[in-house]
């Protein structure tokens, strides 16, 4: 079976600030730093593009986001509209997940993203422009001290100091199961064997041509 | 009253998750060495057969040389083979179809899957890639998703999905000379902006669509995720069945009468309701370049970069940013930018008609000095095609490379690439930063812009050529 992930149920974290627009996979995850065949390791190539000022000796851009001080173990990202457009490649998820980034608060998110996020115990949450400019203005007075609390089964944002700001958030249903539970989606797939099966019984008879290898 | 999207998400859905998702039946997976080798990998590793590996098929693009007479395994980015050699060895061990390196069929997933018939009116098709939507240019249920999605399909022949809300664009009127299916695209991104279609499901209709060729459709739909769309559909025709017929996975003689029976209803019905609908007229369509970084950074090639104040106060950090990197200002003329590179290829623009329209401008003209123009056909059968044509004797006597199909350099991978602050005129999908190498300065826009670009060695439309020809 594949391993089924520690569920998301709540989380505290410093939050950065990195209020652009269309934030692509190609940013996220250069090509040229996916390797090998693998889910693992690509943390050290999250937004390599900016984040390093020579790629080759990973120097650190000290303009970029995730390298100042006040963002240090950001877990948590608030950016601006279709976070995460572009490419469908889910390394971008992984390596985001394998840097320690467990929240993304956006505009609105690519749709490929968005779901490959849910498989991977991230939570992409669509959030209104006031909303998170609230919340960056918030955070950016001193991030390591005022920190977000995302609460799934609540689905709400909250703050770490108490501060007056609080959020509702909605989240696509069977995302929000896969989040809370952690679970391994084949196996509840295959339990409904019998009716995929079915259909495809019920189906050949309309397109013979198309099952003729099964 | 059905829509289109309707009629093809209902014959494919089994049966309701309980959680507001739809458990869609897929009929046809396809994967490549990039995002669907890790995929087989981790299915195998898990212990997951694939339960229908006919249905299933594999082919290398992403990561393959596209240098002239390539060895089977040969990656066009250092290390890059092992994801062709572990890709091919997984396929083979799981049974699936293997179209290889070296396969005479072999090209970019999505041109390959209409040419083949993988790709067919009425299927539900997923792939590991954000560009599988162009495949709904044939009328069919065509969904880029990640790698552990098609890992699910492939392990239990659906994918669970929550059907999108639609959007219906109308395109009326009648293209100009010189205007194409990517300078709609462009025109329409531009307009509504790349989070425009909402992660909505699009159906295109109308006159243009109507009266373009399935090659175009499909450069159209291509598109269709750079405007955020969930996928596209376009209503299939006599043109999709002719393009299918007789191919290697659509339904043989005894059985297509009846198949193409079930394809000429898939189409809306009057009075379905879709969450909006928009129509633009094509006669105010002119050829299209992007400027930015993002491919709704575009306008008009006779009009120059856009004033800041002509663009919403809300995107202008982005915007200086943009123009930053593409070194740009506001009001630029595009004929003064000079240009380094100039690519024509991937699952955009890599069709034979494509190659047509851009050797039609390049016959018995140079490429201007200093600028590396490269073509690179989608598929073996379209540089086959091509070559009976005599295609590839004009592209190479106006001085471009004539690669070896795959995605080439859409993508830089790591290796070889244009220069860093190269500005190159190309025939892909995104311009996002560092897309094509670092630093490198990516200009979309149809292949007739990018064939007379390089022969200006400038950006220009094709009536401006002789203006510049050999001025560069």
């Amino acid at each position: 079976m594949m391993k089924t992930r520690q569920p998301f149920l709540r989380h505290t974290g410093v939050a950065a600030v990195f209020m652009q627009d269309n934030i692509d996979t190609d940013q996220i995850i250069p090509s040229r730093e996916m390797v090998s065949v693998s889910r693992n390791g690509l943390g050290v190539g999250l937004f390599a593009g900016q984040r390093y000022l020579s790629s080759k000796k990973r120097t650190p851009n000290p303009d970029f986001v995730l390298n100042a001080p006040a963002y240090r173990d950001a877990s948590i990202f608030l950016s601006g509209m279709n976070f995460g457009c572009g490419s469908s490649r889910e390394h971008a998820v992984w390596a985001l997940e394998d840097f320690g980034i467990r929240v993304i608060i956006a505009q609105s998110f690519g749709e490929i993203f968005q779901s490959n996020c849910a498989r991977n115990g991230v939570c992409a949450i669509s959030l209104g422009a006031e909303e998170i400019e609230q919340l960056a203005d918030y955070v950016s007075h001193d991030p390591q001290e005022n920190r977000l609390i995302i609460d799934l089964e609540k689905k709400a944002i909250q703050t770490s100091t108490g501060a007056k700001l609080e959020f509702y958030f909605e989240v696509d249903p069977y995302h929000l199961k896969l989040l809370l539970e952690g679970i391994d989606p084949i196996g509840l797939t295959l339990k409904m064997s019998q009716d995929i099966d079915q259909f495809i019984v019920d189906d050949s008879a309309n397109r013979p041509w198309l099952y003729t290898g099964d | 009253m059905l829509t289109l999207f309707d009629k093809l998400w209902n014959s494919h859905a089994i049966a309701a998750d309980g959680m507001g998702a739809d458990l869609i039946a897929i009929d046809r997976a396809m994967l490549h060495e990039r995002t669907g080798g890790v995929a087989l990998k981790s299915l195998y590793e898990a212990g997951y057969k694939v339960k229908a590996p006919s249905r299933v098929f594999a082919i290398m693009d992403h990561i393959v040389s596209f240098r002239e007479g390539r060895g089977r395994d040969e990656a066009r980015s250092p290390g890059g083979s092992v994801f062709i050699t572990e890709t091919r060895a997984l396929a083979k061990k799981v049974g699936i179809h293997l179209i290889d390196t070296d396969d005479p069929h072999q090209g970019i997933v999505h041109v390959v899957a209409p040419e083949l018939g993988i790709a067919l009116p009425g299927l539900s098709l997923v792939c590991p890639d954000s560009h599988t939507c162009s495949l709904g240019a044939l009328g069919c249920l065509a969904i880029g998703i990640g790698s552990s999605d098609v890992g699910h399909v492939m392990a239990t022949g659906v994918l669970r999905a929550t059907k999108p809300r639609q959007l219906r664009i109308k395109i009326n009127g009648k293209f100009k000379e010189g205007v194409y299916a990517k300078d709609i695209a462009l025109f329409l991104i531009s307009n509504y902006g790349a989070d425009g279609a909402k992660r909505r499901a699009i159906e295109f209709c109308g006159p243009v669509i109507d009266e373009m060729t399935l090659e175009e459709r499909l450069t159209l739909c291509n598109m269709a995720v750079e405007f955020s769309a969930y996928t596209a559909v376009i209503a299939p025709d006599e043109k999709v069945f002719r393009y299918v017929h007789g191919t290697q996975f659509s339904p043989d003689k005894e059985e297509w009468e009846s198949a193409k029976q079930f394809w000429t209803d898939l189409f809306t019905d009057d009075y379905a309701n879709f969450d909006e609908e928009i129509e633009i007229n094509a006669d105010a369509i002119e050829p299209m370049i992007t400027w930015g970084t993002s491919p709704e950074h575009a306008s008009c090639v006779s009009k120059g970069v856009p004033l800041l104040s002509a663009l919403g106060a809300a995107k202008h950090n982005n915007i200086k940013t943009a123009m930053a990197y593409m070194d740009v200002k506001p009001d630029d003329q595009f004929q003064d930018l000079t240009i380094a590179g100039a690519f024509i290829g991937s699952c955009t623009n890599g069709r034979l008609s494509d190659l047509r329209e851009a050797a039609r401008i390049l016959k018995g003209k140079s490429v201007a000095q200093g600028v590396r123009a490269v073509c690179v056909p989608g598929s073996w059968s379209v540089r086959r095609q091509a070559e009976k044509e005599g295609i590839d004797i004009i592209f190479k006597a106006a001085g471009f490379e004539w690669g070896t199909p795959g995605c080439a350099m859409c993508f830089y991978a790591g290796g070889e690439t244009f220069a860093p602050g190269g500005r190159v005129i190309s025939s892909t999908n995104r311009n996002f930063e560092g897309r094509q190498g670092p630093g490198v300065r990516t200009h979309l826009a149809s292949p007739a812009t990018v064939a007379a670009s390089a022969i200006a060695g400038r950006i220009v439309v094709a009536s401006q050529i002789e203006e510049f020809e050999g001025a560069a």
